[in-house]
Formats: structure tokens, sequence, C-alpha cells
């Protein structure tokens, strides 16, 4: 539980400390607590989606966080661990991660400088490298099961299953408001919208990366 | 320091706050149905968790019937025994509980509360009730299937809750997780809702140190509950593998009915660290919102301002803090390294003193008060009485060695439902008597508000004060029947027929407050914009109940603390928070200072 | 104004019922009067702020209740009120927790010279181990778990061979020596809690878990599972004796070790079948049983049942209640036999062709087949019994036998004896059959299930294989 409590402690002290150091001096019964200057919300870059995006992520850091110290906390508490064999094809779908990510940022940028054309082109490798990356992880699957490999089997096979597969379902849920972007942006609906969607998107797709990264690290190592 | 002098103050234009678009209702579905109104959606939650409630306590009758009068109703059996205890505590914690106070009273009392229009994301709002909804539904669904719903206990425990020689341990166990899971998904949509509303959409003036202590309460929670829910959900995932496909996370080798089952190597204790990681925030989740909410009842009915706000809400930050490092009190005897139990009773008593510090402040409110014992204010005490009750007792629980005779018998029982059931209920109640006019327009009926009060009050802490004592003589929890077991002896057993004849009492008590509420909406008297002279800014709306967007054609501006009662020299009692400084009228035309 | 009354009375009450009720601390038996002491602390220091706040609070009620020409006072906070009121609690914290993290780390400390006791749980039932010659436990693993090793004690392992083993739920402590109990559970998770002795533990699988505490009184003691464990969770006993050394010397001497029970020889039948004669005259030549002597049948019991019910006939653990005639007829002929004879009768008694008995009694199967859900966790679903659960093969027996034996049960006139440790579980689970109705119905469904459905239960051709 230490990894969890690590990744909450550091979420809640920013949070916390955010609250306490725009609390601790107010005295709210006096007339001059009022706050002309808006210093009491979020800095200006936290736009009400992004801010409800962040939230949302830290709920599943919380999540990966807790999956993470069940797997070393499970890999500690019995000796019948064993290490699963990885498909290389885990290399090629993190490249194709990769790429999803920085193309989602290349429509990002694309959009803010007003270039449609490149945003609609961004978006949809961005999206098209992610069913490739979801495909290949279902590859991974097969060649593991069919090397034996099933989750019935030891521990370690077992959460190789459950973490890809929690990843999977994340990228999954991603693909869904990928998909309303992509038709507000082929449909020209407004660009502001639309520059919201594409960068709630990159901003998902880049925490999936890292979350990625941190997954395939730790069965790597294991 | 005085008032007048604040020129820059004192006007304020509004909508400093970006007008937010809102989905309009155009058909009687799209407004009552499928809406996208935080007030609609906090209605149908509480109506919702309120029917889930009622199922959850027909079961705890049924448990006492067995308790009370052993070998008297055959519709019980043991596995049916364990199956109402099991359903009856989920229910009450997770489906009533949580649901009521975060997307009950959180969906009607953030957008208000803060003068926002609505939630910041009304669709995905919408669709966390109707998750919910589901969630229930499935819920209710495992009663029946084929083996029952579950009967491994509230807290799920593997090996036990998906092995036979335990009800349920086939469809139901699955529909329970997936039940779970799913309230967990419907409610991180609500609650990214709930912290962002408070967060952003407050409108002018409405600084954080502004805000009322019921959108603290409501907004520490879920934050925590953010955090925490993934833990029952990896934990409720991970043991759907187990049963479902076979996996060994939580299941260890073991021996059932003489045949060894495929399982290996995992580990129980883990599960009871992912579920109590989630469990024990789940306490201060129900209990934080009921903190503020009393804080709010106890300063208005006593027209006085909260004594102490700014540590109130930094004893409830710094709960919402501890309570992530405390989990493990629960599981003092369950075989986890016994060192834990230093660091868990520490920062288990450590969390006792910003309780106790919310306790002295509720009561110092009081003090030097002008007391008014409405029907809400009356629930407000009672809530003080168990939430004291079942806050000292839990000293022993968390108090390592104490706990050791103490687990697992009826100190427990007594313990948690105090502090977890009468006491956060109790609450509930209270802010329904004091919202309820502003919901709909009427009055609760007083007389049975006082009935329902009293029969409540007084029978609760029958049922569960005495059991604390049979705990204290061992009698564990959990059993259908105590028959042969030689140290409960007959007192044992009189006792708990006169703790289930308590307990028909109050449960008939609780029909007479749901008749009360149904017959109100109709007869009720009518209520002003703001029957209890209350300051904040949900009491100030335009119209009565609210309307769409609540506040007609401007936002609300906000120039004040919500807890200006009894400001010295003012003409009435309380000023509002969106009345500016030179709009307060004073006794005698003088103004008089006020305390710096 | 009545509010505050009540505060002050439930508050005042609340006290009153700590001094006057009947429900106390069960008299303490082992060396932890540190937590009886802790326990008093804080009944004491919570006891003084319960009645201090809610006598504050209610004076607070009727001293500022509402009076409109009055105004409430206006000062948001104190800061020194504050400060010495955290202060104080903080105070009054440190003062429950020292005793509790101070009697906690002896808990944790087991003493060098504990003996030890392997204490595992399984639905619904304990049983023990005690180290032998060489002072140390085998090891175990539930793979070997069988009905000649019932605690899966590792063959190979020297260590084990000499463990004397408990096959009931029953032990014996030497007072005033502390004893570390070792728990293991074979299923799901148990707890062994005896109050007088305070300290317990859950018990895992896969898992030890332990505790110590040194039994300072002599006398028997009732332990109790803590642990929500399945359906006979209520009704999973065990009995702790807590005796001289010299008396438990003794007690443990007579235990058979594993190598013992290991070369155990199973029962001859040819043996048996000499012996069965006398049973015969009532029992039938085939035991096929006859009604008209009170005699049930005995074919598709299992060696283990016959063996036990055999030796409770003859230590009077059954049929001692003078209620009970029939079961008085048997224990004097139980009384002839020695274990070696009882083990020849039941092996005899398999070898006998397995026959279903004549139906006599009607009753609503369908409601008995509601009803038989609770016995199916032990019994089986088919009615053939369940040696891990000490539960006897149902189907195929005769119905007014089951019938009386359920009524017996439920009034206590069989398995109410201490040493009747399994009869003693079905006093309890008979409870929610509340009428002879319901024995009727549930027996009326049990005549349906078919002899051959025993069978595959395992449990009989296991035991022929023996």
């Amino acid at each position: 539980m230490t990894i969890t409590l690590i990744a909450i402690v550091l979420m809640l002290a920013v949070f916390l400390g955010w609250i306490v150091s725009h609390t601790i001096n107010v005295r709210p019964w006096s007339p001059e607590a009022g706050d002309q200057a808006g210093r009491d919300r979020l800095p200006a870059p936290f736009t009400v989606p992004r801010a409800g995006l962040i939230v949302f992520l830290a709920a599943i850091t919380s999540l990966f966080a807790l999956t993470i110290s069940a797997y070393s906390g499970r890999m500690q508490m019995a000796n019948d661990w064993q290490s699963v064999s990885l498909p290389d094809i885990l290399w090629f779908n993190s490249a194709m991660l990769v790429g999803a990510s920085i193309a989602f940022h290349a429509a990002w940028r694309a959009i803010a400088s007003g270039r449609l054309a490149g945003a609609r082109l961004g978006l949809a490798a961005g999206g098209a490298a992610s069913i490739v990356f979801l495909f290949g992880q279902w590859l991974a699957w097969r060649a593991l099961a069919g090397a034996g490999v099933i989750p019935g089997g030891d521990p370690a096979a077992a959460f190789f299953y459950f973490l890809t597969g929690l990843h999977g379902v994340h990228v999954i849920g991603g693909l869904v408001a990928w998909a309303r972007a992509m038709t507000r942006l082929v449909r020209r609906s407004d660009l502001a919208e639309v520059r919201v969607s594409v960068e709630l998107c990159t901003i998902y797709w880049h925490y999936l990366l890292a979350i990625w990264a941190i997954l395939f690290a730790l069965l790597l190592a294991t | 320091m005085v008032a007048g002098q604040h020129d820059a103050v004192s006007r304020v234009p509004p909508a400093e706050v970006g007008e937010m678009e809102l989905p309009h209702a155009h058909s009687w579905v799209t407004r009552y149905i499928w809406s996208q109104d935080a007030k609609t959606i906090a209605v149908q939650y509480a109506i919702t968790a309120t029917a889930i409630g009622l199922v959850a306590l027909v079961l705890s009758l049924l448990i006492r019937l067995q308790l009370g009068f052993p070998g008297t109703f055959s519709l019980i059996d043991p596995a049916s025994y364990l199956q109402h205890v099991s359903m009856h505590g989920m229910i009450m914690v997770i489906y009533l509980l949580t649901a009521i106070f975060l997307g009950g009273f959180g969906n009607y009392l953030i957008p208000l509360m803060c003068g926002a229009r609505d939630m910041a994301f009304p669709f995905l709002n919408m669709l966390s009730y109707w998750i919910y909804l589901l969630a229930v539904l499935v819920l209710v669904a495992s009663f029946f299937v084929d083996g029952g719903s579950t009967g491994g206990g509230w807290t799920l425990y593997p090996p036990q809750v998906i092995t036979e020689g335990t009800p349920g341990a086939g469809a139901g166990i699955v529909l329970m997780l997936v039940s779970l899971a799913l309230f967990i998904a419907g409610f991180t949509m609500g609650g990214l809702n709930y912290i962002v509303t408070v967060l952003q959409l407050r409108t002018r003036g409405m600084t954080l140190m502004r805000l009322p202590l019921t959108i603290w309460g409501i907004f520490m929670a879920t934050v925590m509950a953010l955090l925490a829910f993934p833990a029952l959900f990896v934990a409720a995932i991970m043991l759907l593998f187990d049963h479902l496909l076979g996996t060994s996370f939580f299941m260890p080798t073991m021996m059932m009915v003489s045949e060894q089952r495929g399982h290996e190597g995992g580990s129980p204790l883990l599960f009871q660290h992912l579920f109590w990681f989630f469990g024990h925030p789940e306490v201060y989740i129900v209990a934080l919102p009921a903190f503020g909410i009393v804080s709010d009842l106890i300063s208005c009915h006593s027209r006085r301002p909260i004594f102490g706000y700014r540590m109130m809400v930094w004893a409830l930050v710094a709960i919402g803090g501890l309570s992530f490092i405390v989990w493990a009190h629960h599981m003092y005897v369950s075989g986890m390294h016994p060192n834990f139990g230093f660091f868990f009773a520490t920062t288990t008593l450590i969390i006792a003193v910003p309780t106790a510090i919310k306790v002295y402040n509720w009561i110092l409110t009081l003090w030097r008060g002008n007391i008014r014992l409405t029907v809400p204010m009356l629930f407000a005490l009672g809530f003080l009485l168990t939430f004291l009750n079942g806050g000292l007792s839990g000293l022993f629980l968390g108090n390592v060695t104490v706990d050791v005779p103490l687990s697992d018998t009826y100190f427990v029982v007594g313990h948690f439902h105090m502090v977890m059931a009468v006491a956060p209920i109790l609450v509930v109640f209270g802010a329904i008597y004091h919202w309820y006019p502003k919901v709909t327009g009427r009055m609760l009926n007083d007389t049975l508000g006082h009935i329902h009060f009293w029969v409540t009050l007084i029978g609760t802490y029958a049922i569960y004060y005495p059991m604390h004592f049979i705990g204290l003589a061992g009698v564990p929890r959990r059993y259908f029947a105590y028959g042969e077991t030689a140290f409960v002896d007959d007192s044992v057993m009189t006792l708990n027929a006169a703790i289930t004849i308590a307990a028909i009492i109050v449960a008939v008590a609780q029909l007479l407050f749901i008749f009360n509420l149904v017959w109100s909406y109709f007869r009720g008297e009518k209520a002003g914009p703001n029957p209890w002279g209350a300051t904040t800014l949900e009491w100030q709306t335009p119209e009565t109940p609210p309307g769409h967007g609540n506040w007609g054609r401007e936002l609300p501006v906000v120039y004040r603390w919500p807890y200006d009662y009894a400001v010295p020299g003012a003409k009435h009692d309380f000023v509002p928070q969106n009345v500016p400084a030179d709009a307060v009228e004073f006794e005698h035309g003088s103004q008089q200072a006020r305390p710096a | 104004m009545a509010i505050a009354i009540v505060l002050i009375l439930l508050a005042l009450g609340s006290v009153v019922f700590y001094f006057l009720s009947p429900w106390h601390l069960p008299p303490l038996a082992s060396n932890w009067g540190a937590i009886d002491t802790t326990i008093l602390i804080s009944f004491i220091v919570t006891g003084v702020v319960f009645v201090a706040v809610v006598g504050f609070t209610a004076y607070a009620i009727i001293r500022y209740r509402y009076d409109d020409r009055r105004r409430a006072s206006y000062d948001p906070e104190n800061k020194k009120l504050e400060f010495w009121l955290t202060f104080v609690t903080t105070i009054g914290i440190a003062a429950l927790l020292a005793p509790g993290l101070i009697t906690w780390a002896s808990f944790v400390t087991v003493p060098g010279d504990a003996h030890r006791v392997a204490v595992v749980g399984s639905q619904w039932h304990w049983q023990f181990r005690y180290p032998g010659e060489d002072g140390r436990l085998g090891r175990v693993h539930p793979k070997f778990v069988g009905r000649g090793n019932p605690l899966g004690i590792d063959p190979s392992d020297p260590h084990g061979q000499d463990d004397r083993i408990v096959d009931r739920p029953e032990m014996y402590l030497p007072v005033d020596r502390p004893v570390e109990m070792l728990l293991t559970s074979r299923d799901v998770i148990h707890n062994f809690m005896v109050p007088s002795f305070r300290a317990k533990v859950d018990a895992l699988p896969g898992q030890m878990s332990r505790f110590w505490f040194t039994p300072t009184r002599t006398g028997t003691f009732q332990s109790t599972c803590a642990e929500h464990c399945g359906v006979g969770h209520f009704a999973m006993r065990a009995q702790v004796e807590v005796v001289p050394q010299e008396e438990f010397d003794a007690w443990l001497g007579e235990q058979p070790t594993f190598a013992h029970m290991q070369a155990l020889e199973s029962g001859d039948p040819a043996a048996g079948r000499g012996r069965y004669a006398v049973c015969a005259s009532c029992h039938g030549q085939n035991g096929e049983g006859n009604a008209d002597m009170n005699a049930p049948s005995l074919t598709g019991l299992s060696p283990w049942y016959l063996v036990r019910q055999l030796e409770n006939f003859k230590s009077g653990a059954r049929g001692g209640n003078p209620e009970d005639t029939f079961g008085a007829q048997m224990t004097a002929f139980a009384g002839t036999l020695d274990e070696k004879a009882m083990r020849d009768i039941a092996a005899y008694l398999q070898t006998l062709p397995e026959q279903a008995a004549e139906t006599t009694v009607s009753g609503d199967a369908a409601r008995g087949q509601r009803l038989y859900r609770t016995c199916a966790f032990c019994h089986g679903s088919n009615g053939g019994g369940q040696w891990s659960a000490n539960a006897p093969q149902l189907a195929g027996m005769n119905d007014w036998y089951l019938i009386r034996q359920l009524e017996h049960f439920r009034e206590g006139i069989r398995g109410r004896h201490p040493q009747d440790m399994y009869g003693n579980q079905m006093v309890d689970m008979s409870q929610f059959l509340v009428d002879e109705e319901a024995i009727r119905d549930v027996v009326s469904y049990i005549n349906i299930f078919e002899v051959r459905a025993a069978e595959q239960s395992g449990d009989r051709v296991a035991t022929l294989q023996e």
C-alpha cells in the first residue's frame, strides 16, 4: 500500500496545500474577506472542462496506484510468483501509443492555430494508432494464452491480463471521447467546442501513455 | 472596522462567473425523467436511495425478529439470515447513505449554495444518476437469482464470499460486485461535478472561506470518495476475476468439502487491505457531509454564527487527509503483522482530536445562542448525542489492545450503528425537515415531525446503547442464534427481544415520516422563500422552489460569510450572504461596530 | 426544554446502565489484566467526557432557549479557548493511547518459555495439534489433508511424525504456563475467541497468525468463532480445558501421534461380521433396520460416523438423556465394544448393499426443499453427507428415524452432552425448523434423494478403498 499512499499523499498535499494557503489568513466574518481578484479560483489555465478532466485523472491515478500496490503486495505475500516472459509485440504497441500521443499533440497545436485540416489529420492518426495499439494488446493476449499463460495460472500472469485490461478499458473509454471530437471536427461545428474536445483528448492520451510506461516498466522489471 | 465604510465592496456587478448555457427541458420527460437539472437529479437520487433504504430497513427487521425471537419464524433460516445481514449493511452504507448525502444533498445544495446555475457538467450528472439507478436494480436483481443475494457479510471477505458454504456464492456475489462497480463509475461522474462546481462555478464574492460548512463537508467527502472508491473498484474486479476466471489474487490454497480448490497462494489479507483502504474513508464520506449539514442546522437554529468556522474547515480537511492512514484499525485481529497495530492505533486516536474540536465548536455555538427548538434543530441535537456516544466508543475500538477482546462482538455493532447509522441518519432527517420547504415550497407537518424525532432518538438509543454491553460480555456478532453458546445467558435473550420490539417501533415511526413527506407535499402549510431566516444563498432564490437556472436573470453576488446571525445592531437577527454592507438595516438608524 | 431533560436523562441513564446492567466483561482467566485496565480507563475517561459534554449541551439549551427580545452573541471564534480545548483533548487521547500501546507491546512479544499449540479452523469446527517429543510442529499443506491426515501434515517431515493430533473441537491447556496459539484455517477465515482469555486473532487459510496468553484459572471454557465463516458460523464452538500441568501431560499422552494415526489399520469386515450378529437382532441381518424395534437402517453410513456414534453411546454422550429411551438401549450394547470392534463393525457394514428405506411420512416436499437449503451446506445437496463437515449421509435413512432425531436435537434430548461435540451443532442448527410440520416437510424432501446419489459424494468410495 506504500505506493498508493505516496500517490495519494502527493495528490492530497498539492490539493490541501492549495486550500490551506487560500484559507489560512482569511477572517471570513470580516467584510474585507471578499475576494475581488478571483484568487480563490484555480489559476487561469484550469478551465472548467480541464479541471473536470484533471479531477478525473486524479481518481484514475488512485485506481492505478492501488492496482500497482496490489501487484507488489501479492508478489511479496506468497512465493508462487513466476515472471511472465512478455511478448515482443508489446514494444510495437508501446511505439503505437507514443505515436498516438504525438499525433494528438499535433492536432491540438494545429487547432490552436486554426489549421483544421492538420487537426483532422492529427486526430485521425491518433485514433488509428490507438486502435492499432488495442489490437496489438489483444494479439499479445492471444500469444500468451497460446503459450499457456492464462489468467487462472500463476499470479504474475493474472496480473498481466488485469493490468493490461484495465489500461485497455481506459483507452477504449478515451476512444469514445475521441469519436465525439472527430465527429465535431468533421461536421465543422463550433470551433471553440472542438478545440476543448481535442485538448481534453490530448491531455488524456498523454496521461494514458504515462500510465502505460509505468505499467510496462513494472511488467518488464518483474 | 465599520461596516458602512467599505464602499469598494458594497456594490459589485454580477456575472464574474460566465453565464452557463443550460440544457433546457422541452417536455415532461426531459424535465422530470431525463432531466439535467441538478435539483431534479437530487430528488431522483433521494427517492431512489430512500426506496432501497426501506428495503434494507425491512431486512433489518427480519434480522431483529430472528435475534429477538429465535425459533419462531420459519421464513428466516441461517442462510437467509446471513443474506439479510450482508445486504442490509451494504445497502445502508453505500446505496442509501453515500447516495443520499452526495447524490441527494450534494446535487441540490452545491449549485444553490455556491450561487451557480447548475452543475459544471449537467449531462454527466444525469448519467451519474441513471448509472446509480442501474446499480440499484442490479443489486435488487441479486435477491432473485438462484441461490439468492450474497451472504458473505457487507465486507465481502474472500475466500468466504465466493466459496460454497456461504449463501449467494454463485450469481448473488457476481451481481453484487457488478453493482458496486457500476455505483463507483456512476459516482465518479457525479463526483467530478461536485468538485469542479465548488472550485470553479462559485458566484462572484463567494470565496472559499465564505462557503457554508455544508458545502465544505460535501466537497471534502467527494474528494475522499474519488480517491477511495477506486480501492473498492479494484478489489471488486479482482474478486470477480478470482470467482469467474479462476485467478488467485485473494484466494489461497484451501480444502473445501474434502477436495482442494483450484486456487493457490492468494492472499485474503490483500483484499482486506484494499477493502478497508476504501472502507475507512467511506465512514468519513458519510460523516463529513453530516458534519457540514449539522453545523449549518445548529448555527441557523441557534441564531448564532458557527463557533470557530476556520477550525471547522481545517478539522474537515485534517479528518479527510488523516482518514487515509487509519484503515488497518479494522484489521487489528485479522492476522496482519501485529506491529502495524502501533502505527494505526496512534493515527486512529490522533484523528479523534479534530473530531473532538468539531464537537466542541457545535456546543459552543449553542452557548450564548438564541436556540429555537425546531424539528431540524432537535434532530441536530440528537446527532450530537449519538455521534458523541459513537465517537467515544470508537476510542475503545481504535485503541488496539482494547479492540482485541471487543472486535467481532456486539460492541462493534453498537459502536458503528451509533456513529455510522443513527448519527448520520438523524442528520439526513434534520436536513430534510430543514430544506423540504425549499424543495417543495411547503413545510413538513410539525406534529408528525416531533413524534418522528422522539421515537427515533429514544428508540435507536435504546436499541444500540445496550448492545455495547452484551458485546463486552463477549456475545459475538453475525450469529443466527445463541442457543448453545455457554456465556450467552437468558438476560441477553431478554434484551434481544426488547431491542427487537424497540426496532419495530422505530421502523413504524419511519413510515410516519414517509407519510409526512407525501402528505405535506400536497397539504403542507405553504412556506415562504426563507422560513427559517437563514443566511445562505439557497434561501435567497427569486422563486421557491427555485426555477430552472436557479437565479432568474442575474447570478447573486456574495458580500459576506454564511454565518451573519445576530450581527450587533442589525435590525434582523440574520443578514443573508447576498446583502451588501450598505443595505443592512440597523436599529435606530445607527451603524454599530462589528468585532474585528 | 423536553430535549434538554431527555439529553440529561439519557446521559445519566447511560452511566447508571453501566453500573446496573448484568453484562460486564466475563471474569478474567488469563494474564491480560492490562487489557481490562485499559478498558476501565477508557470507560472512565469517555464517561466523564460524555456526561460533561451532554450536560453542557443541555444546560446551554435551557439557558439560551429562544427569546425574541434577545440576541445571540456574535463572537465567531476564541483562539485561546480553542487552543486549550485542543490541548486538553490531546492529553486525554494520549492518556488513553499510552496504556493501550504499552499493553500491545507485551501482546506482540511472545515469552520465550511459551509452549505452542496449532489451532486449525475449518467449516465448521476446530482441530488442534501439539508438538511431540521434539518440541516442534511438522510442516502442513492443504494438499495432504485426507481421512487419515485431517490436518494435512507433510508425511515426509520427520518433525510431524510425533505431533499429537486432536481431531475434535476440544483442547487442554496447562494452567499458569504461557501458550502461543498458532492459527490456520483449512478453508475460510475463522477466529478463535474465548472471552475470558481476552486475546484472539483470525485464523486464515494460507498463512499462520498467532497470539499468546497465560491461562490463570483452571476450568472449562468455551470458544466461539468470531469471524463470519458461513452458515454454520454460529454453531462453531470448541471447549478449552485449563488443567494442572500433570493432568495436561496425562491427557496429551492419550492423544494419538501422527505416526500412530498413519499406522492405524482400517477395520476388518470379517471380524466385524461376527460382532454384528448381536446388532442384527434389531438392525436386521442386512442392516436394513426395523421400525418395530425402533432400530434405524445402518447401511450407507460412513465408518467415521458409525464409530463416533458408538463411542458416544459408550461414553454416555448420546443416549444418556432419560427421555432418549431408545438411545439408552444402545448405550448398553456399545459399552461392550472396544475401539477396534467398533471399526470392524463399521467396516463390515460397508460391505452390505445399500438400500433406500421405506417412505412412511408425507409432508410438503416443496417447502422441505426450501428448508433443506440450510442442511445442504453440510449434508450435501443430495444428502450424501460430508466427512469434512462431520455430516452423515441422510439419503436412504429411515424417515421416522430422521424425524425422531431432529425432534431430539431440537429439544436438546440428543446433542446437549458436552462431549457430543458435533451433536451440539445440530441442536443449534435444528432450531430453524420451528415446528413438527417443518421437520416433516424437510424429511419428506430428504426421502426423495436417491441412494445412488450418495455414492457420488465419493465419501463411501474412498472409505472402501482405505
